[in-house]
């Protein structure tokens, strides 16, 4: 089903540099409306940086990314390493400031951003201020305002990486649910091959800098339930990503 | 509701209990140290004299305050949008902190005009007052969260909305720290500077407390120490309050 949906993220023989750093690429990628492909590889690989061009933050050297916003915002949403919410603003506030940058008068934007906290789990928390959540709920608040504005594509870098065991897997949820509902494309950057194994409909292991695509890993399309994770299709994703990160490893 | 500590109240009042009982001991001369008693009777005395005069510095040193507020921000924008303008200019304004406003004052009153002391009264309360709003301004626009102005830049945010939204609120409690230092340096400054002016054109506090100095009228002296040092405590406490306002 997935490879009749439409390319919502595209890399095409994308280079990044900086000054004389040959960071990323070339590297080629499609993410297509509805499926999840989560980035795995070393650090300094350039999998945050494959984001942040994606997501029109960072120029690229050479070849092409897009971030096709057919049926949904010109912007894709963006889930960064830290919350980065404003302090000052209410949980509120906070989710709805796409739409407030994006020109949305204040009834519209408020009532969209109370369904964006809804949809997260915090419908109770819109008056919140940042400093009295607790560091899953802040996720859930950038979570939600990376949805507000209905983007077609989600980029998330290593998000939840800060989160304990049972709130990480309550967020990797949320992400899968909002995929399902809103037939979005994913790119998921993560260290942990099960967080990966259990998001992606296909795993990308890139190779040490400049990040090259060294292995593309299906993942069966089963229900992320309980029981996927001691499934043999779960350990065998897993096991195929972990050996070509090993390999990278010896290589190294 | 919070609670009052008395602790400073106590100590308050054992100070000036020992103050007024050692002075009446020792029968310490009036003229060179008179009992608290002495200065609460020459604050009713002189009242009708001292309240005004304070008022008027009090208008000076809050309206020094609001021009070095605006000023100070307004150059702190301009230095952190070209940052090679504060490259240039900041050794320069460093320069003229560092220089006694005292020294600068009767520079400012020939360049202002011996009839306009209200003005260079200004003109040297706001050299004083400037630096600290300029300086955590400053700081306070340098100090945006990467986090946020990278998800600014994400949603094309306006040069407008990203000063609105991302750099006044992150600046405020940067811009409110130095304004309450700012605050007690605008009275400073204005009492320094009417001191210097050596005039009672303006009719300032610190004219009546060199006019009661001449005629060794300690007590009166004190009366408009108090004063000064009441209103000092009345622009921070009002601050405080702010911040406090901006902090819940």
């Amino acid at each position: 089903m997935q490879s009749e949906s439409p390319i919502r993220l595209s890399a095409q023989q994308a280079c990044v540099r900086f000054g004389r750093l040959d960071a990323l690429g070339p590297i080629d990628l499609s993410v297509r409306a509805g499926e999840c492909v989560v980035l795995l590889g070393p650090s300094g690989c350039g999998k945050s940086t494959l984001l942040a061009a994606l997501a029109g933050l960072q120029a690229v050297a050479s070849g092409k990314v897009q971030a096709d916003a057919t049926g949904g915002s010109a912007i894709p949403g963006v889930v960064f390493q830290e919350p980065n919410l404003m302090n000052w603003a209410t949980a509120e506030d906070n989710v709805a400031l796409p739409l407030a940058l994006s020109g949305v008068e204040k009834d519209a934007r408020l009532s969209r951003a109370q369904t964006a906290l809804k949809r997260v789990g915090l419908a109770n928390f819109s008056s919140a201020y940042p400093r009295t959540l607790s560091g899953g709920m802040r996720m859930r608040v950038a979570l939600a305002r990376a949805l507000v504005n209905d983007p077609s594509s989600l980029l998330l870098d290593e998000p939840f990486a800060a989160i304990d065991e049972l709130g990480r897997r309550a967020l990797d949820d949320l992400v899968l649910e909002a995929k399902r509902d809103h037939h979005l494309a994913v790119l998921f950057v993560t260290h942990s091959v099960d967080e990966a194994v259990y998001l992606a409909d296909r795993i990308l292991v890139l190779s040490p800098r400049p990040g090259r695509i060294m292995a593309e890993i299906a993942v069966p399309n089963v229900p992320r339930d309980p029981a996927f994770l001691t499934s043999p299709a779960f350990a065998d994703a897993a096991a195929a990503a972990r050996r070509v990160l090993s390999a990278q490893l010896v290589a190294a | 509701m919070k609670s009052i500590d008395f602790a400073p109240i106590l100590a308050g009042l054992l100070m000036l209990a020992l103050w007024e009982g050692l002075t009446r001991f020792l029968q310490v001369p009036s003229v060179i140290l008179p009992p608290p008693s002495a200065i609460g009777a020459a604050l009713v005395e002189r009242g009708p004299l001292l309240l005004p005069a304070a008022g008027v510095t009090m208008g000076l040193a809050l309206t020094a305050l609001a021009i070095s507020i605006g000023l100070g921000t307004l150059v702190a924008l301009i230095f952190a949008r070209i940052p090679l303008l504060e490259r240039s200019l900041g050794p320069y304004a460093l320069v003229l902190q560092a220089t006694p406003i005292v020294a600068i004052a009767p520079l400012v009153i020939i360049w202002t005009g011996i009839e306009n002391p209200r003005r260079a009264i200004l003109i040297l309360a706001v050299i004083v007052a400037v630096f600290p709003v300029l300086t955590s301004a400053l700081a306070g626009l340098k100090a945006v969260d990467p986090g946020l102005d990278r998800l600014f830049r994400l949603h094309k945010a306006s040069s407008t909305q990203r000063f609105l939204r991302l750099e006044l609120p992150t600046a405020a409690p940067f811009l409110l720290a130095g304004i309450k230092t700012a605050a007690g340096l605008s009275l400073v400054g204005v009492v320094v500077a009417e001191f210097v002016a050596g005039t009672g054109a303006t009719g300032g506090l610190s004219w009546r407390l060199v006019e009661a100095g001449n005629r060794l009228e300690t007590a009166t002296m004190f009366a408009a120490l108090f004063l000064l040092a009441l209103m000092g405590l009345a622009l921070h406490a009002v601050l405080s309050l702010i911040e406090r306002q901006m902090r819940t």
